[in-house]
């Protein structure tokens, strides 16, 4: 897939929170138009790695590099045009709560691409038919909707200025497995229609396997083994296979103490 | 022990050191972003109302009984020594330059102090901030420089209807219960009563304003742990911009009065 240089370029990068080490060394390549797809357990840095790419964070060390240009100490005008090629679907959707359903799905055309209300309104409602949802959504409140029907404005408000990049935050968490398989086939749509480079966290392996081109595994804020999806059941790795499998013995041992 | 004592003394000023200096920081890159564009006045004009408007009911309600309890207490009072004629400009001194100011700061830091703190901080727990960011919005733009102006401009409103239910609660109690002449009792109302004493009152309530957001504001940003967290920094929002209201009254006060 990485025929050019990649889309992203992740380098050395460390991340720690007081005496707790996140990120501890993460190197990881995604090409354009590739979907990558990071699995591990709770706490082993999944969110802190995405964070730290859209400047969210600052990372303590290392190169992330968007589009060949480093963007580890970006802020402010810079940092915006950076995130201008962004879309972030968050885990809990965090849709505005005080703003209607389209006008959180308009948000970044009005408030960043200074579109007027009326067309900024148009694109939201037809990116909202995208991910199948009728126009009469558009006027709801986010908390008259359902969980999934939250995820998937989440979805559209992250599709809806058409970005190069799209990040998933375990998109299928807190879903049934019927909504969570709806969810993956619109994030494949989505990436077919657009053309995005995709980066996804999870650790719900059905997800995993329906959008994934490569699958990396992070254990202990590094980057433990990297491989196409389909190599993922047999890739000889202890610890991929044991989180795989969704094994409780095994070399992973879950911190139940601090 | 006596160790254990002195360590408790230390985590405490460093805790102290620690927020102050955060809301130092807060406090300059919030004016920084009230003073660049964009200017979100849709959210400006929202707040302006939810502060304002939504406020006039407690704060009027707070104005009139206090006008109303001045002009018993100073009658009965300066009944000891027959100055009962000083009722009238009693009530509008003490309206004006500190009860209207500093009640209303006080009921407003409770009310709009407290839902400020509560919105951004459920903001802040449920990721809504940094999707904010992600959406290339400034959250200091978007949820905190409106506050600010919000609060900053409608105070001195809110004091000056507080400044006229107050002194007209004190005219009731003065022509219907302690029998003074509506025409003397308003005379008496205005003749001792200059500028400088309405105006103080209103510096007084743009400061107060412009701390209740900001302390408000920064609880709410910096949470963090779920509901627990939320409701923490809803207390502090409150406490702290009660302690600040008390706290910068006695300074403009002294600057004002004091030569």
């Amino acid at each position: 897939m990485t025929t050019d240089q990649p889309k992203i370029k992740i380098r050395g990068v460390r991340k720690s929170f007081g005496p707790k080490t996140v990120l501890d060394g993460v190197d990881l390549d995604v090409g354009r138009g590739e979907s990558v797809v990071i699995i591990g357990g709770s706490g082993t840095g999944k969110s802190v790695l995405l964070k730290c790419i859209l400047g969210l964070l600052q990372p303590d060390a290392g190169s992330i590099r968007i589009d060949g240009q480093e963007t580890a100490k970006l802020t402010g005008k810079a940092r915006d045009q950076v995130l201008h090629k962004f879309g972030m679907l968050f885990q809990g959707a965090a849709l505005f709560d005080s703003l209607t359903v389209w006008e959180n799905v308009a948000f970044r055309l009005i408030h960043g691409d200074k579109m007027p209300r009326r067309d900024a309104r148009e694109i939201a409602v037809e990116t909202l038919r995208q991910v199948g949802l009728s126009p009469d959504v558009a006027d709801l409140m986010p908390a008259e909707l359902s969980g999934g029907m939250q995820k998937r404005v989440g979805l559209a408000r992250a599709i809806a200025a058409k970005p190069d990049i799209i990040f998933f935050d375990e998109p299928t968490t807190g879903l049934d497995p019927i909504m969570a398989d709806v969810i993956n086939d619109l994030i494949v749509a989505c990436r077919e229609q657009l053309g995005a480079t995709t980066l996804s966290i999870t650790h719900d392996m059905a997800s995993a396997r329906k959008i994934a081109d490569r699958v990396a595994m992070i254990y202990h804020g590094r980057i433990i083994w990297v491989g196409d999806a389909a190599a993922v059941e047999a890739s000889g790795n202890p610890y991929v296979d044991q989180f795989v499998h969704g094994r409780a013995e095994g070399p992973i041992k879950m911190e139940l103490r601090r | 022990m006596n160790l254990n004592f002195l360590a408790i003394i230390g985590r405490m000023v460093l805790s102290f050191l620690r927020h102050a200096g955060r809301l130092a920081v807060f406090t300059v890159v919030s004016l920084l972003h009230c003073f660049t564009p964009p200017f979100f006045l849709r959210n400006i004009g929202r707040q302006m109302v939810e502060i304002g408007y939504y406020s006039l009911p407690v704060v009027g309600l707070t104005a009139i009984f206090s006008g109303m309890v001045l002009a018993l207490q100073s009658h009965t009072g300066f009944a000891r020594f027959s100055a009962e004629g000083a009722v009238a400009t009693v009530v509008v001194l003490s309206m004006t330059r500190e009860l209207g100011p500093v009640l209303a700061g006080l009921m407003v830091a409770g009310r709009v102090g407290a839902s400020m703190a509560a919105e951004i901080g459920t903001m802040r727990v449920t990721e809504q901030i940094d999707a904010l960011t992600t959406l290339e919005t400034n959250p200091y733009k978007y949820l905190v420089a409106p506050r600010l102006w919000a609060a900053t401009l409608m105070l001195p409103l809110l004091v000056l209807v507080a400044d006229i239910i107050g002194v007209f609660g004190g005219y009731l109690v003065g022509t219907y219960k302690l029998g003074f002449n509506p025409v003397n009792y308003i005379k008496r109302t205005f003749d001792y009563l200059e500028f400088v004493d309405v105006f103080s009152g209103l510096v007084k309530a743009a400061v107060f304003g412009f701390l209740i957001a900001l302390i408000g504001c920064y609880n709410g940003y910096m949470s963090k742990g779920g509901a627990q967290g939320v409701g923490q920094a809803t207390r502090n929002a409150v406490v702290g911009a009660s302690i600040l209201i008390l706290t910068a009254n006695y300074i403009i006060t002294e600057l004002f009065f004091s030569r």
